[in-house]
């Protein structure tokens, strides 16, 4: 049951913005559409909630087709990017408004109004208008709006990327909340973060190009990423990639840098991969006798709160070093990284994952 | 010293501007004895007679009326038509919309005249000739094109996106459009509704040959104040200063709003 998609596309004139979405949203699912943009994101939420229709495929709810259904008869609500509410309405009417239309009586509407207020902390700014309110209290008045309704599918267009970094935390926390309590609502929320993704858990779709590449389990996909691609999209800095080959035993990173096969690797035929470490997986002490040294040059240096992301040059592989801190670190000058073979991934010639990292007994 | 060299160019430039209405105020208050006799800066012998002519007058206080009713309700015709239209032109892509869109506008490229002659025929034909509606249709021609023009610039700058919530919160179109959309384009329409009434308002050539003497407007009562004795001055100064008066309340309630509709870059 829940909500299917099955083959949908979407053409707009020339151009396509998704192809041949297969997918299947559980009820009570916490669901998270990771993309950059132009990946078909909103495009896919769009046609979930019945305001575009697919130029082609089937769209079920419950086994039913809900394809041109009026939008007003589904059950699903709506939040996005910008902070959409009905300027000319007071916060309590913006929030009563689906309830009103619902047909609920008074009491009941005026229960569930401030239930939810409180839930967002904007209980105290129900008389006031939009206008008057900041930024995040905008957003919090359309996420009330949104759960006020108690739909069956609640669809959240990346609800936090217009708001400054503090809030942006403090509402990811307070929505994770708020959604373990909706134990019958779909979740679908999309975001181009993947930290955003790895916090709210659940189920993950990474897109790319108006293509699904890779869905399943959050966890499971962050440490199985199937492609070249989805490793790229889902690690923030992207994830690094030294061409290299297999043989004997033996992988070879680079021109020269030999290291002895991981235990995750052992079933390696040989030939040509490509090697793929998270940028905290690589280090500028050796950690364990097995890492190996990569000798590097200093491209760049970027700090990011308190990190050190360094971004050095190996020939002509260019990695990205995480590093907790605030370090600095003179371009140019010369600096060795070590990699532990165990935290390497490794995609064969078409970009598929042929070995992840073995992480059971691990975090 | 650059604001007060300001301040004295608006001074003159009102100064330019008020002339012709004062002039027009101080006639008003005189006798035609007195206004072609002798030339004075402000009425000598202050009079009201002129103003109690056109009050107490019907085929004058009549013509108020009668201009009255066809700018309003040619205002309210304009507008419930040109809501919907502009909403149209400015959430759907159809085809050809944005040759409809200018074919709107070519509306008010021709001269009235040129219509003139086939809506006296029709209107005859139809036996609408004298009629408040007919005067208050045919303004549409020119008045529909303009608040269209106008409304879609204020719909276009209210997010789409507020349309969606409204149907996803359950809301009916014609609840939505009525109950949220247009509050949320108040000024723009408040600037339409100004620009229809002041174009009906002002309007002579189809106001005058569509209409007799029951639907006669001000403006062609106006300009047929000769009679044996001659052109009646003062009165046809009192009749033009009644004339500003309801522009000036239009103007009076949607100041705040006038400044807006000329941003948008619309009017």
């Amino acid at each position: 049951m829940g909500l299917m998609l099955q083959h949908v596309d979407k053409i707009v004139g020339r151009e396509v913005h998704l192809k041949d979405i297969d997918l299947h949203f559980a009820p009570g699912s916490r669901n998270v559409i990771l993309g950059r943009t132009l990946a078909g994101k909103t495009s896919l939420l769009r046609i979930m909630a019945g305001l575009d229709r697919p130029t082609q495929g089937r769209l079920l709810v419950d086994g039913r087709d809900v394809i041109g259904m009026s939008v007003r008869k589904r059950s699903l609500a709506m939040v996005y990017q910008q902070f959409i509410n009905y300027p000319s309405l007071t916060i309590y009417d913006n929030i009563a408004s689906p309830l009103k239309l619902a047909g609920l009586n008074k009491s009941e509407i005026d229960r569930r109004v401030r239930d939810t207020a409180a839930m967002l902390h904007i209980d105290d700014l129900l008389f006031r208008l939009p206008a008057e309110l900041s930024g995040g209290q905008q957003q919090r008045t359309a996420i009330a709006r949104a759960l006020v309704k108690e739909s069956q599918l609640l669809l959240l267009d990346e609800p936090l990327v217009n708001l400054d970094y503090k809030l942006r935390e403090e509402l990811r926390v307070e929505l994770q909340q708020i959604f373990a309590l909706r134990k019958a609502t779909i979740v679908v929320y999309t975001t181009t973060e993947p930290a955003e993704a790895l916090m709210l858990g659940g189920n993950i779709v990474i897109m790319d190009e108006g293509r699904v590449l890779q869905a399943g389990p959050t966890p499971e996909v962050f440490r199985h990423p199937a492609t070249t691609r989805v490793a790229e999209i889902f690690s923030d800095p992207p994830i690094n990639f030294i061409q290299g080959r297999a043989e004997a035993g033996q992988a070879l990173l680079g021109p020269a840098i030999r290291l002895p096969f991981s235990s995750h690797m052992a079933h390696l035929p040989a030939g040509p991969y490509t090697f793929g470490v998270r940028c905290n997986h690589l280090s500028l002490q050796s950690t364990s006798p097995e890492a190996v040294a990569i000798g590097a040059r200093v491209d760049l240096c970027e700090i990011n709160g308190s990190e050190t992301f360094i971004h050095v040059r190996y020939g002509d592989t260019r990695l990205v070093v995480q590093k907790t801190g605030v370090h600095h670190f003179k371009i140019g000058s010369s600096i060795t990284v070590y990699v532990h073979p165990c935290h390497l991934f490794v995609y064969d010639a078409e970009g598929q994952l042929a070995a992840a990292p073995d992480h059971t007994g691990r975090a | 010293m650059k604001n007060r060299k300001r301040y004295i160019a608006l001074a003159v430039y009102f100064v330019l501007l008020m002339l012709p209405i004062y002039w027009m105020l101080t006639m008003s208050l005189r006798t035609n004895a007195d206004i072609l006799s002798s030339f004075s800066y402000y009425p000598k012998n202050l009079t009201f007679t002129n103003y109690i002519k056109i009050f107490t007058d019907r085929a004058w206080y009549s013509g108020y009326i009668n201009s009255l009713i066809y700018v309003t309700m040619n205002t309210v015709i304009s507008l419930s038509f040109a809501l919907p239209a502009a909403y149209a032109f400015s959430r759907f892509k159809f085809l050809g919309d944005g040759q409809m869109f200018f074919w709107l506008l070519t509306n008010r490229m021709a001269p009235a005249a040129v219509f003139l002659l086939p809506y006296f025929q029709l209107y005859s034909t139809v036996g609408l000739i004298d009629t408040h509606i007919a005067v208050a249709l045919a303004h549409c021609l020119f008045n529909v094109p303009l608040a269209v023009w106008i409304l879609e610039g204020f719909m276009s700058g209210i997010p789409r996106e507020i349309d969606e919530t409204a149907f996803i919160d359950g809301y009916s179109f014609p609840r939505f459009f009525i109950t949220l959309f247009i509050p949320l384009i108040r000024a723009g329409v408040g600037v339409t509704a100004f620009f229809c009434f002041m174009f009906s308002w002002v309007e002579l050539l189809f106001a005058r040959t569509l209409t007799v003497t029951n639907a006669k407007p001000i403006v062609a009562t106006m300009t047929r104040t000769i009679s044996a004795t001659g052109l009646d001055w003062g009165l046809m100064a009192a009749a033009g200063t009644l004339t500003i008066v309801p522009g000036a309340l239009v103007i009076w309630f949607v100041r705040n709003h006038m400044a807006k509709g000329f941003a948008l870059g619309r009017v």
